[in-house]
């Protein structure tokens, strides 16, 4: 089994993506040029965070048109396994392939913290380790992650059980206090109706070992590993 | 003839000018006018400062590497780069962009090195926030280092900020940036080796920044003076594609040299360049990438456009190095060809338009600066205890003290950096010192900035003194051993005695603090000219040093880990409130001694403090500093917000000023926390170590007790601390 990490110029956790993959999962990974187009032998891709293209139009806005977004479109129709983080999740959702946008945090400033996510959702391939209701400790670093879809939107995500995540606090309330950037019903993380790409704003390659302060974020891809290996 | 008036403007004496003259025997060019006027700025030259930064040690108890742009130490098989930097003046005129294009700058000097960029720290100075421009400073500039450091992804991991209203008019902000390299794959700012190419790789030129070095960075600001065109704008995702584009070249093995088109843009990367490798460079200009039409060839010599670097590469390997930076879409272009005349010959559509010795133009006059102690001082040492009254509510005091804000947390422009991109960050920041590991080891790196300036303004040789070993003290409390120092020396006009004075008592200071410590002075800056119309700049050398941790995960923070640990304090209270934040915050005073320095005593606690952490004992150390022992406490129990837990102090015994015991700044303290089973194991290497040792109490409860004898000093809840300390800033600035 294969990860593949996106580069796109911008990216700036494409190497701690790949390190986790590489030296902590111990699983083989190889990074993808934004030029490239083969995702031949892959079984997992990875957007990584970052500011791609430096987000000077509008985050992920740019780099959804890069030639390897379109092998990805067809990847991920075909059911392969997709996970944006932070950067990766804001050009899923300029690429359409997750539904929603993304605002700019509510207090308007650049947030790095460690915060508290709920798993609403343990029934997907990225989650299957996790038990149902389990709080994270996760770290976030960005400045817009301030969810948003419309009404409907978001009866749909409900009604097919696509948010994965929500921010809650260390108890597990899941309220105002503990939204850190506004995100609609403290959204954090969803995958897509067919359940194959996950998005989500916090790290789960920045607390994937004890040495950091949290190991919540490596079940993450425990998950991913075990559920193609079935 | 060059009329005086438009050397003048450029910054030039008439003694400079005839030095000119005498240099070329003939009259210069208007580019070679403008090529000596940036090289001989203060900024470039060091011209008043190089006589007295070659007292500094370059060799310590790390091997050493002293490069032209920057230095660090050998650690194994590693190259640690490191280097602090100014950009005082843009970021007064322009403090979102001055900051960016701050930590754009130091960032370049460390990779063209062959560093990986690994960690920033910065170091603020500014004006109270009471006065509204102060407060847009402050935003405007951790607005730039988040906007410019987020996007390049080396994480902002600590550093430090202090108000004091000398700052008014003239703020401080400096950038300091940590790489590694392999050490075989480090690079030299060399051009040597007749033939070899010259390439220009980066952003575009444009007019931005002319002059900004030899206008801006060496002259006082005056009233009512319109600076902005002299700052220049940053590009952080061009920043990120010249550092992967860089490292890429680098690992080919085919560079030379390379160079960060800096402060003097490409007048100071080709004279330099060829300088240090002792060769020449012939180089044409309508080779060079311009966003700008009918730039004249003095402005091309001259812009400091950011994003840019001159590289030296091996003759025939020109194709394999552009199609790199291509690959990242940046320009790359071959301006020129070393050679061995020693000459740095600029040409415009093949006409020559300056030919200038390139020794000649990086060897700026040396000045002998007169200094003289300010008469001030007389008076301002002197302090009658007589003349503070007695405070009453020793509450209210810590209250206050800890929403100071120099004091205070300063989460709220921490959290909008990113600190944990790269995933070494191991102690975050609001700790004593940031620990950064070092992937693939058990190593780490610790790293602080510190600089107390009104101990430096009082008495700058001990405050110099103790800005370094504070530092060292700080790192050490994060379980380093203190390994290296950058320093950034923020001063007033050299030109005034008594400024200068107050340079050269620095520079002593800091020389005798190193040596004490066995550390090398590996790279550093000098801003001069950071004066206001009203006055200039408590003196500022700002000391950032770094430290080695062999185990990583004996890494150490501040913060009270759990219930019923002793608390003790390694060093002596002594009855000392000059030059303290008491005094400023409280009685508004700004005078008397600072606190006493006994070398001998700071190595014992270090050394006790220190190897206690690293043989795993304690559970915290923390540096006591501004505030003294009640705030340096105070911190300890809320420090992390998650886990606050409180202390009762209840063994101490002193006979002096209480507000002294309490809010004093006496060196050479650190507080400790150890379970039980370890008082006596960390006693017996205090008393190996020779370093005082006292129990004072111990942590536990939801209260902050503090007692002299059977006297009850402080009496506060966690929460009542905590509002003060967390929520101050933030309210200051936003409202």
């Amino acid at each position: 089994m294969k990860f593949g990490i996106l580069v796109f110029p911008g990216s700036n956790c494409d190497q701690d993506c790949f390190y986790v993959i590489k030296d902590v999962l111990g699983k083989p990974a190889k990074y993808i040029w934004h030029k490239d187009t083969d995702l031949a032998g892959l079984d997992c891709i990875i957007l990584p965070g970052g500011f791609s293209y430096g987000d000077y139009l509008r985050t992920g806005a740019i780099a959804r048109f890069s030639p390897v977004m379109k092998s990805i479109t067809e990847f991920a129709r075909k059911g392969g396994t997709v996970i944006g983080i932070c950067n990766g999740f804001q050009i899923l959702l300029e690429a359409g392939l997750l539904p929603g946008v993304m605002l700019r945090n509510k207090d308007l400033h650049f947030i790095c913290s460690y915060v508290y996510i709920k798993t609403e959702n343990n029934d997907t391939r990225f989650t299957g380790l996790y038990n149902a209701g389990q709080i994270l400790k996760i770290p976030i670093a960005h400045n817009e992650g301030n969810y948003y879809i419309d009404a409907a939107g978001l009866k749909e995500l409900r009604d097919n059980n696509q948010i994965v995540f929500r921010y809650c606090s260390a108890a597990g309330e899941v309220d105002d206090q503990s939204n850190p950037n506004g995100a609609l019903d403290n959204i954090a993380g969803i995958v897509n109706k067919k359940g194959n790409v996950l998005g989500m704003m916090p790290h789960p390659e920045r607390s994937s070992e004890k040495e950091l302060g949290s190991e919540d974020g490596y079940f993450i891809f425990q998950s991913i590993v075990k559920w193609l290996k079935v | 003839m060059v009329k005086p008036d438009v050397y003048h403007s450029l910054g030039l004496s008439d003694k400079e000018y005839r030095y000119i003259l005498k240099i070329l025997k003939r009259n210069p060019s208007n580019t070679e006018l403008a090529m000596f006027s940036v090289e001989w700025s203060e900024h470039c030259g060091y011209l008043c400062s190089r006589k007295w930064l070659k007292l500094l040690p370059k060799t310590g108890k790390y091997k050493t590497l002293i490069g032209e742009d920057s230095g660090g130490i050998i650690l194994d098989d590693l190259a640690i780069v490191f280097k602090m930097e100014s950009h005082n003046h843009p970021s007064q005129v322009e403090p979102k962009q001055g900051a960016a294009t701050g930590v754009g700058g130091i960032l370049r000097d460390i990779f063209t090195a062959g560093a990986r960029p690994i960690a920033s720290l910065n170091s603020l100075r500014f004006g109270p926030l009471s006065q509204a421009y102060n407060k847009y400073l402050l935003s405007g500039v951790v607005n730039g280092i988040q906007f410019y450091g987020n996007c390049v992804g080396v994480p902002t991991v600590g550093g430090e900020i202090y108000f004091d209203e000398s700052y008014s008019g003239n703020c401080l902000v400096n950038a300091m940036c940590i790489g590694i390299a392999k050490k075989e794959k480090l690079m030299r700012a060399r051009a040597y080796g007749a033939g070899n190419a010259i390439m220009y790789v980066g952003s575009s030129t444009g007019r931005d920044g002319i002059g900004g070095c030899s206008i801006l960075a060496s002259n006082e600001f005056k009233e009512g003076e319109e600076k902005r065109p002299t700052v220049q704008i940053g590009d952080p995702f061009t920043e990120k594609c010249l550092i992967e584009a860089t490292l890429e070249a680098i690992n080919t093995g085919y560079l030379v040299g390379i160079k960060d088109m800096g402060a003097a843009g490409l007048t100071c990367c080709t004279s330099e360049m060829a300088s240090a490798g002792n060769s020449g460079m012939d180089v044409e200009l309508q080779a060079v990438p311009r966003r700008e039409e009918n730039m004249e060839p003095w402005e091309i010599m001259m812009s400091e456009s950011q994003e840019r670097m001159l590289v030296c590469i091996k003759k025939g390997k020109e194709e394999q190095i552009k199609k790199i930076f291509l690959k990242w879409d940046l320009n790359a272009s071959v301006i020129g060809r070393v050679t061995e005349d020693g000459l740095v010959t600029v040409r415009d559509n093949g006409k020559i338009v300056a030919r200038i010795n390139a020794h000649s133009l990086t060897k700026a006059p040396i000045y002998d600066m007169p200094y003289r102690k300010p008469s001030y001082l007389r008076k301002l040492n002197k302090l009658e205890f007589s003349e503070i009254p007695d405070v009453k509510d020793y509450n209210k005091v810590l209250l206050k003290l800890l929403a100071a804000p120099s004091i205070t947390n300063k989460a709220w422009v921490y959290r909008q950096y990113d600190h944990m991109v790269q995933t070494n960050t191991v102690v975050l920041p609001g700790s004593d010192a940031a620990v950064i590991r070092l992937k693939g080891t058990n190593k780490g790196i610790a790293a602080t900035t510190d600089c107390n300036s009104r101990y430096c303004f009082l008495n700058p040789y001990r405050g110099a003194q103790i800005a370094v070993i504070e530092a060292a003290r700080n790192l050490v409390c994060s379980g380093a051993q203190p390994a290296a120092v950058t320093d950034c020396l923020n001063f007033g006009n050299p030109k005034k005695p008594e400024s200068f004075w107050q340079f050269k008592n620095c520079v002593e200071g800091i020389r005798d603090a190193c040596r004490s410590f066995d550390l090398a002075v590996v790279s550093g800056n000098v801003s001069f000219y950071n004066e206001s119309p009203k006055s200039a700049i408590n003196p500022t050398p700002a000391i950032g040093m770094i430290g080695i941790l062999n185990d990583i995960h004996k890494a150490c923070s501040q913060n009270f880990k759990q219930e019923g640990d002793a608390i003790i304090l390694l060093g002596y209270c002594r009855e000392e409130l000059g030059a303290t934040e008491y005094l400023k915050e409280i009685h508004h005073l700004t005078k008397g001694d600072i606190p006493q320095l006994d070398l001998k005593l700071e190595q014992a606690v270090q050394k006790t403090a220190l190897k206690a952490i690293e043989k795993g004992l304690v559970n915290s150390a923390h540096d006591c500093s501004e505030g003294g022992l009640a705030v340096a406490l105070a911190e300890c129990c809320i420090s992390n917000k998650d886990k606050m837990i409180g202390a009762d102090i209840n063994k101490l015994n002193y006979d002096m000023r209480l507000d002294a015991l309490l809010f004093g700044e006496s060196q050479s303290r650190i507080i400790l926390s150890c379970s039980k089973d370890s008082v006596e194991k960390v006693r017996k290497m205090a008393l190996k170590f020779k370093a005082p040792f006292y129990v004072i109490g111990k942590t536990g409860g939801r209260v902050l007790r503090i007692l002299n004898d059977t006297e009850e000093l402080i009496y506060l809840s966690l929460e009542d601390l905590n509002e003060q300390w967390s929520g101050s800033l933030r309210k200051k600035i936003e409202g």
